[in-house]
């Protein structure tokens, strides 16, 4: 992640606003996170031609963290970088929803995290496009479309494994059904989304889950399996309690840097 | 370090005025902008060699920023591209041996790069290489991507019979697309 691209001329005014710094530190753990997960994959996803799928698709979550920890350390003034933000902090400093960080399971699992993450991402990065902030318009434009093309290529898996023998669709179905307790925690909201919202800076990610729901269900519906109704959901990732299995994942990506410390190559 | 003792340094005479700070001259003139320009347009893509950035549309201005540096502003295919270091370093090279060794980079995401910034010489060039050049970009983000496959004609034989292998290919910005003509694969430029 070094080589990155010279800051802008300081006759640009930045104006440090925390808020919104912590905001889009949480959609760029979320980015971080899930790519790194989706990483686990390579050399094990079904076919080769999936295996060139899931990194490319995590290489492009991996660049909308960058672009987002970047801003992030703009936002609230101190100027840090993509490294620091990926490579110095501990799992409680990190703010990704549980989705993202969950174990990629077996490869129905995944297919469904894609599904969740993926309908959810296109709706909140069109509605970011939306924003005065040209840098958060800019951003949420081009990785709108982006992640439109990784949401194709999750609607296809859930219909194939749907529609496809009676092995597979019992295993897509475990699959939705161990993602959706973990799908509800995108679209909450605290007093940082609120004083954002309220301030006009960002869209409101609570609104689109009603209509995340109908297209979700309609690919789900459509693949011939049930929408899960659970009773339950987790929630924590954004106040940075995290699940079991995250503290070796942030270790393996962390390794390299904690060896060589500042090492630049 | 052999043993010998190093001579005392005697105190310079005393002048009568101080020296006059010394003009800093650059190592080399500096190149005019239009030049700088192509020189940047000429650098190779690093995973797309046969076409430089200035025809894959990379490059959005050479130009004096408001403090009089020499500022290169580019747009990145993909958010996430690995090349971008690369290009990155290369351009700072370029700026150091024009005699613009302060000149910046700076990445500028609107408007987004889409397929259309490809010059009509880069499709050219893509197409000679074997790659088929992107299709026009969707209108928006929103609904089904539309694939016009039956648009891209395969770079080896013409036929338009071609259809998709894969959405996913060997650079980030390529899918792969089978020939039923003459059942070669190949690497097309996502329109993303």
């Amino acid at each position: 992640m070094t080589t990155s691209t010279d800051p802008a001329p300081p006759t640009e005014a930045v104006r440090a606003d925390a808020h919104l710094a912590v905001h889009l530190l949480r959609l760029g753990d979320d980015a971080l996170v899930l790519g790194q997960r989706l990483c686990q994959w390579i050399t094990r996803a079904p076919t080769i031609e999936e295996d060139m799928a899931l990194s490319n698709i995590a290489l492009d979550l991996i660049g909308h963290a960058r672009t987002l920890f970047t801003l992030s350390g703009h936002v609230d003034g101190t100027g840090r970088s993509e490294d620091e933000f990926a490579f110095t902090r501990s799992d409680r400093e990190f703010t990704n929803t549980l989705l993202s960080e969950l174990p990629g399971g077996d490869f129905a699992v995944t297919v469904s995290r894609q599904l969740a993450y993926t309908h959810y991402a296109v709706l909140y990065y069109e509605a970011l496009a939306g924003c005065a902030d040209v840098r958060l318009a800019a951003f949420g434009e081009r990785a709108a479309r982006e992640v439109a093309f990784h949401r194709m290529h999750a609607d296809n898996w859930t219909l194939r494994l749907g529609l496809g023998t009676p092995e597979s669709s019992r295993r897509m179905q475990r699959g939705l059904e161990r993602i959706w307790p973990y799908t509800a925690e995108l679209f909450d909201e605290d007093e940082v989304v609120d004083h954002l919202v309220e301030a006009g800076t960002v869209p409101s990610p609570a609104p689109l889950h009603s209509v995340w729901e109908r297209r979700v269900s309609e690919v789900v519906t459509r693949a011939g399996l049930t929408v899960p109704t659970p009773r339950w959901q987790a929630r924590g990732g954004r106040v940075g309690l995290h699940t079991e299995e995250f503290g070796p994942l942030i270790a393996e990506m962390q390794s390299v840097y904690r060896q060589f410390p500042g090492g630049r190559w | 370090m052999n043993g010998t003792i190093p001579p005392v340094a005697r105190s310079a005479p005393p002048r009568s005025k101080p020296p006059a700070p010394r003009p800093v001259v650059p190592l080399r003139p500096a190149r005019a902008v239009a030049e700088v320009r192509a020189l940047v347009e000429a650098l190779p893509d690093p995973e797309l060699p046969m076409i430089g950035l200035g025809d894959l549309g990379v490059v959005r201005s050479v130009a004096p920023a408001a403090d009089g540096v020499l500022e290169v502003e580019i747009t990145p295919t993909y958010l996430g591209c690995p090349a971008l270091p690369a290009i990155v370093s290369a351009i700072r090279d370029v700026l150091a041996a024009s005699g613009h060794p302060g000149g910046r980079v700076r990445q500028v995401l609107s408007p987004p790069w889409t397929a259309d910034r490809i010059t009509a010489a880069g499709r050219e060039k893509l197409a000679a290489h074997g790659i088929a050049p992107p299709v026009p970009a969707p209108a928006k983000a929103n609904g089904p991507v539309p694939v016009a496959l039956a648009a891209v004609p395969c770079p080896h034989c013409g036929s338009r019979a071609t259809r998709r292998h894969s959405p996913f290919g060997p650079a980030r910005c390529q899918s792969v697309l089978r020939c039923t003509a003459c059942h070669e694969l190949f690497p097309h430029l996502s329109a993303l």
